[in-house]
Order: structure tokens, then sequence, then C-alpha cells
């Protein structure tokens, strides 16, 4: 009987070799965000004073106080919204982009680079590009967007228009990332399928949903993964740069809350609280996404 | 290549010899958050003082804005890395101060490893911001400033007018109207927390929060929610919609700018801000006391001083606390102080420095730079000494976007002060709980 004896051997002599490639990465992670995590998770449950001089255990306090507060509550709101319509446009402007170009047939090599070179963009810089564009002293937006008519457009003061500028420079910090997977995913569909679906239907709106879509569906299943953590969380860059002060009331995100009272206001418990809700429900997110949507996505 | 590693190699040899060679003298560091300008001259202090005895070497380093800096100062404490002396701002001062064993008072340093120390050597204005509720001073007050109205000469000229206004009456019936017809917005501000609340009660004596402003202890609550706010605030929202007053967000800059540009009339500002408005502006402009209203009081008081006070850190030695001690008293020497003052426009601490200032004709040539200190050395009421509360900073930024809320419409002035007087005592709240 070799064949048991061949498993034993195989299941009981592994190199090491390989333990040691992947260190490097358990290290970085245990390091900068499994210890880091477990900290937070420890502090929610302490008020603690900033210096680390006193601290006492108050169970649940501080997430009972996040969630008593209306203002969190209103926070978590625009959040969900400004995540949805990052992540919507982000991957939907990449799409159609993407699309596009596959489709050419001349200056298709002109276009790539033109398209890509924003993925080299920092948040904070996709910020300052947007806080210059919507200057009121110099902005060329906001000179646009106001002409003719008596200071409608006024993102210092109003929510919505505040809304507007860091949805713009989320986004087209974001799409030349997406546009690179969406490119490299439209190039990998097999040209003899496409062709075969060509012969079968004119009609390209349906071609591109019922054969090009689905194919495209594991790139598109990864990107919106990456693109809901970056807009929840990455985000962040943007909105600090182009509101070194503070957003207008109304507009911050839940990660901005979490800077203004644990950097800003030094309140290490309810910030730390406010982070676990954050992880917990980006946890959550991913699972759902795991569990639900990727079971309509096929690999081919 | 291996030459590049031979000069690499030179430089590292000549760094380590030169630091070997001043190893005699006791490092001292300085975290601050004076940026641009305000870090040149700062940096330029450390080098007066360096040069000015040979025991101590102190380096400034700068960590980013005020809250940067006091993020950093309570990260490296909590490592155990804390540099000697840190920059802390006044909305963070309760955070410090109440902190017992983060730090060594300015008042029990000097006595203890100086020359001693004397209250009334310092202006009343600084003499109380920055102590604990025992009276010692725990902080050395370093940049410091105070609200000013900041008017443009050639819009009053264009408006008929020559004097700015002294109360918010004269504000809106004889001065915003001429400016209005004149063309221009008539006020801007760039602080609502710091100059339309905490110095509205300081220049008016109101009291501000129970517990003697905070200073007698941790359980004190917020008084914003008031009849005098209420009024001030809603003459405001009146005033926005007359086009006397316009409000551009919560930034300071965004204020700032439509005044230099010489679209806004005047502009309420820091005694601090007057040197960058000199370089920006290109109309000659004047600086008054910050307005009061005739209908609250005939008494006027004196303003809170703003800006920020030098802490010494615990947790070192003798030796290195010697040395802060005598950076302090360099810091004091009315030379030094005239120096600071002249260069930033920040005001002097010490009635010695203003004594220099004054007898050396600075101000017969820049009467503007004397506001500042003036104001400050107003009679001092009850309520006008200074303020401690805790978790301050997100005070304000409740107090930041209720105003939000309030200048964009969406809320009225009444359900403005209820969300703070709720949002800050909560906070105040918390605060009590964590320091008790």
């Amino acid at each position: 009987m070799p064949q048991p004896a061949l498993m034993k051997r195989v299941q009981f002599s592994h190199s090491p070799i390989p333990y040691l490639f992947v260190l490097p990465q358990i290290l970085i992670i245990g390091v900068f965000f499994l210890w880091p995590s477990l900290e937070a998770f420890r502090l929610s449950f302490f008020l603690e004073d900033p210096w680390g001089l006193s601290n006492q255990f108050v169970w649940f306090e501080n997430y009972i106080t996040i969630f008593e507060d209306p203002d969190y509550q209103s926070v978590f709101g625009s959040t969900v919204v400004f995540s949805v319509v990052v992540t919507f446009l982000s991957i939907g402007i990449a799409l159609l982009l993407a699309v596009k170009v596959d489709g050419l047939l001349r200056f298709s090599m002109q276009y790539r680079p033109l398209l890509t070179w924003a993925y080299a963009v920092a948040p904070a810089v996709a910020g300052l590009v947007a806080r210059f564009l919507y200057s009121p002293q110099i902005g060329p937006l906001y000179d646009w967007l106001n002409a003719g008519t008596d200071g409608w457009f006024e993102p210092r003061l109003d929510p919505m228009d505040a809304w507007l500028v860091l949805i713009s420079g989320s986004v087209w910090k974001q799409i030349s990332v997406n546009f690179i997977f969406i490119l490299a995913g439209l190039q990998a569909i097999p040209r003899t399928v496409l062709e075969a679906a060509l012969l079968d239907n004119p009609n390209g709106g349906r071609r591109f949903l019922s054969i090009t879509l689905p194919l495209l569906a594991p790139t598109l299943f990864f990107l919106l993964v990456i693109n809901i953590s970056y807009a929840v969380f990455e985000t962040f860059g943007v909105i600090d740069t182009v509101y070194p002060f503070g957003p207008p009331a109304g507009a911050e995100t839940l990660v901005y809350k979490v800077y203004v009272d644990g950097f800003k206001g030094a309140d290490l418990g309810g910030s730390s609280a406010q982070s676990v809700i954050l992880m917990v429900i980006v946890l959550a997110l991913t699972m759902i996404q795991f569990k639900y949507i990727e079971k309509r996505v096929h690999y081919t | 290549m291996f030459k590049q590693l031979m000069s690499v190699a030179t430089i590292l040899a000549a760094t380590t010899a030169y630091a070997g060679g001043h190893s005699a003298a006791t490092e001292i560091t300085l975290w601050h958050a004076m940026g641009g300008q305000l870090g040149e001259i700062t940096n330029e202090l450390a080098n007066r003082f360096n040069a000015s005895q040979s025991d101590y070497k102190l380096t400034p380093v700068y960590k980013g804005g005020y809250e940067d800096t006091m993020t950093a100062g309570i990260a490296a404490f909590r490592a155990k890395q804390q540099p000697h002396v840190i920059q802390i701002f006044d909305a963070g001062a309760a955070t410090i101060i109440n902190a017992k064993g983060a730090v060594l008072p300015v008042e029990d340093l000097l006595n203890q490893y100086g020359v001693g120390f004397d209250a009334n050597n310092y202006i009343a204005g600084v003499r109380n911001f920055y102590a604990d509720n025992a009276g010692t001073m725990v902080g050395m007050p370093f940049n410091s400033s105070t609200p000013v109205l900041y008017y443009n000469k050639e819009a009053f000229t264009k408006a008929g007018l020559t004097l700015p206004p002294a109360t918010w009456e004269d504000f809106e019936t004889r001065v915003a109207p001429a400016l209005k017809k004149a063309g221009y917005v008539a006020l801007a501000q760039s602080h609502t927390p710091w100059i339309f609340s905490e110095n509205f009660h300081s220049r008016h004596n109101l009291q501000m929060a129970t517990a003697n402003n905070g200073f007698g202890g941790l359980n004190a609550e917020i008084l914003y929610n008031n009849p005098a706010m209420q009024t001030h605030f809603q003459k405001l929202v009146d005033w926005q919609k007359e086009g006397f007053y316009k409000y551009y967000g919560r930034a300071w800059g965004d204020n700032q700018a439509p005044f230099a540009a010489g679209e806004v009339a005047m502009w309420l500002g820091s005694s601090g801000s007057f040197g960058g408005l000199k370089q920006a502006a290109k109309f000659e402009f004047g600086t008054t006391y910050l307005p009061y209203w005739a209908a609250i009081t005939n008494e006027p008081t004196g303003t809170f001083i703003g800006g920020a006070a030098l802490f010494a850190m615990s947790g070192h030695d003798k030796k290195a606390y010697e040395g802060v001690a005598k950076f302090f008293e360099f810091l004091t020497n009315p030379e030094i102080q005239f120096y600071w003052h002249r260069e930033t426009g920040y005001v002097p601490i010490t009635n010695a420095s203003y004594e220099l200032a004054k007898s050396s004709g600075y101000y017969k040539e820049n009467p503007d730079a004397e506001v500042g200190i003036q104001q400050l050395n107003l009679p001092v009421g009850d309520w006008s000494k200074g303020y401690q509360l805790g978790f301050y900073v997100q005070v304000r930024e409740v107090m930041y976007g209720e105003y939000d809320k309030l200048f964009s419409g969406q809320q009225d002035v009444k359900t403005t002060f209820a969300n703070i007087e709720k949002g800050g005592n909560e906070l105040l709240r918390r605060f009590e709980k964590t320091y008790q």
C-alpha cells in the first residue's frame, strides 16, 4: 500500500521555506494591522486620558454613547450614500472608458497611458487637485458652476456642494485604477467567444450584457470589494486635503469623525469604539460580498 | 561609485565628529506648531538661546498644526519618548493641565531650577489662562494673541467714514449701511467659536461656564445658551440677509482672503495676523478693539488670550530641567519678547517687555501693533480671565458644525444653541469621567 505512505510523507514533511517567504507579510500585517486593531478593540472598552495616566473599564459605554448620538447617525447615513455613489461612479465610468478604448482600432495605445496615469496619484494629491479646481479664489470650476448665479455653488457652506467636490475628487482618482483592471479583464476575454457571439446577435448592447459582462464579472467583483473599502477608508485623504479645517457640517464621513475625535480631540475610547464599528461593518460587507455576490460570479 | 561611497563616509564621519564635539551640552528638544515664517523666527530664538550659553543645546522641531503637535506629544509621552518642552494651544490646555503627572508646572520649574517665579511680572491677561484650579501657572505663554478688528481705510473713505465701529449698535446703524452703499460686504470673521463665542463672553464680562469658567473643577457646564448670545447670533443672521455680514465657512483663510482682496471692508481676526495681512493687502488698513454691545454692558472688559503656551513635560532629569528653566527665563527676557512681538505680531507677555516696546517708540510708528496688548490690558472682569474646559477641541467642533448649519440656513438660532449646549455638556461630562 504505497498510497497512504505517500500521503503521510506529503502531509508531514513540508519544507519550511514557503513559511519564510510569507513571514515578512505576516509580520507586517501583525505589527501594522492586527496589533493596532486589538489595541483599538481594548481601548474601546475604556475611558482613558490621552496621556495614559489613568483609565477605567466602562463596558459598552463608549458604544452606547456613539449609538445615542444623533450626529453619528446622520454621519453614518451620509457615509453610506457617499460610498455607494463613489463606488458606482468609479467602476461605472471606468467600465465605460475601458469598453470604449478596447473597441478602438486606432490610437488605443495612446489613450491607455492617458487614462491610467492618474493611477499614481495619492488620495491626498487628488484632494489637492479638487481643492484648487473648486477654490473660491482661483478655481475655474467654482467660477463655472457659479456663472450667472448669485453664489449658487458654495462648497464651503453647503453640504451638498461639499459632497459634489469630495465625490468628484475621490472618483477621479479611482477611475484609472479601475480602468486598468477592467481593460485587462476585457482583453482576457477570448476573441473567439466574442466573434461567435457576433454571428449570433449583431446587437452590441445585448452582446455586452450577456457575453462580455458575465465574463468580466470576476474582475468587477474584485473591484467592488476594493472600491468599497476605498470609498469608506481612503477617501479620508481627499476630505482632509480639500478641507484642512474640516468640511462643512453634514459632509463628514465616519473615518473623518474617527480622526476628529481621536486625533484632534484626544478622546481615545470614543474614537476606538468608532473604529471598531467601522471594522465590523467592512468585515460584514466583505463577507456578504463573498457569500452572496461571489456565487453569481463565474471564473473561467 | 567608490568615490561616492567615500564622500558619504566622510560626511558621516564629519557629522559624528561634530555631534561628538558638542556632547558636553545637554540636549533639550522643543516640539512646536509654528510653521512658515513663524517657524523661522522660532528657530532664530533657539539659535539665540544656544549662542547665549554653552551648557544646553535647544533643538526646535516643527510637528505640524496645533492638533498634530498635541497628538504627537501624547503619543510620545505614552511611549516614554516625550520631548522636554511642548507647545499646546488654548483649546487643548485643559487636556494637559488636568493630566496630573504629564507636566511640571512652569511655576514649580522656575522656583526649583531657575531664578524663581513672580506672577506679577506677567501682563494681566496671561496670568490666569494657563493656570490650574489652585492658581499655579502650569504653562509658559509663548505665542499669545487676541481677536481684533481690522478695517480697510480705503473702503471707509469711499463710504465717507473715518472711525471704525466701537459698538455693534454703531456697526448696525452707521458703519454697515454706509459700507454696503459703497459696494462692500461690511464684515467677515475667521473663528466663530473663538471670536464670537469665547471672547464675546470675555468682552462683555459674561460667565461662559459654571464652576468659575471651568477653573473651579471638572464638573463645569457651558452657558452658551444664553440670551446675549442668542441676540448676537440672531443679529448676525439678519445682517447676513442684509448683506452686512458674510460667513465664508469655518476655515480661517477663507474668511480672511476676501478682506485681503478688498471685497470685505472689516475683518475680525487675530492680532497675530497683522504681519501676514501687511504683506497680502494692497490697501492701508487699521486695527481696533473687538466691538461690544452697549445694550449688554457699558463697561466692556478685555479679551481672552489666545494662541499657545509651552509646557515642560515630566519624566526628565534635573540637568534637563535646569536647561528648560534657563530657556523659559531667556524667553521672558524683554529684548527677546520685544523681538518676538515685532517679528510675529504676538503680544509681549511680561510688563517689562511691554514697557520696552513702548519706550523704544515702536508703537509711535506702528500704532496698530499695540491694539492687541492694549485690549488685553483693559479692565479685568470676573469672567474675562480665561476658561478651562475639557475636550474643548471637540466642543469647538460641535460649535463649528452648529454655526455652519445656522449660517447656511439649515436651522434657527434657538436650535443652534440648544444643540451646542447639549453636545458641549455631553463632552464635558465625558471629560470629567475620563479624568476623575
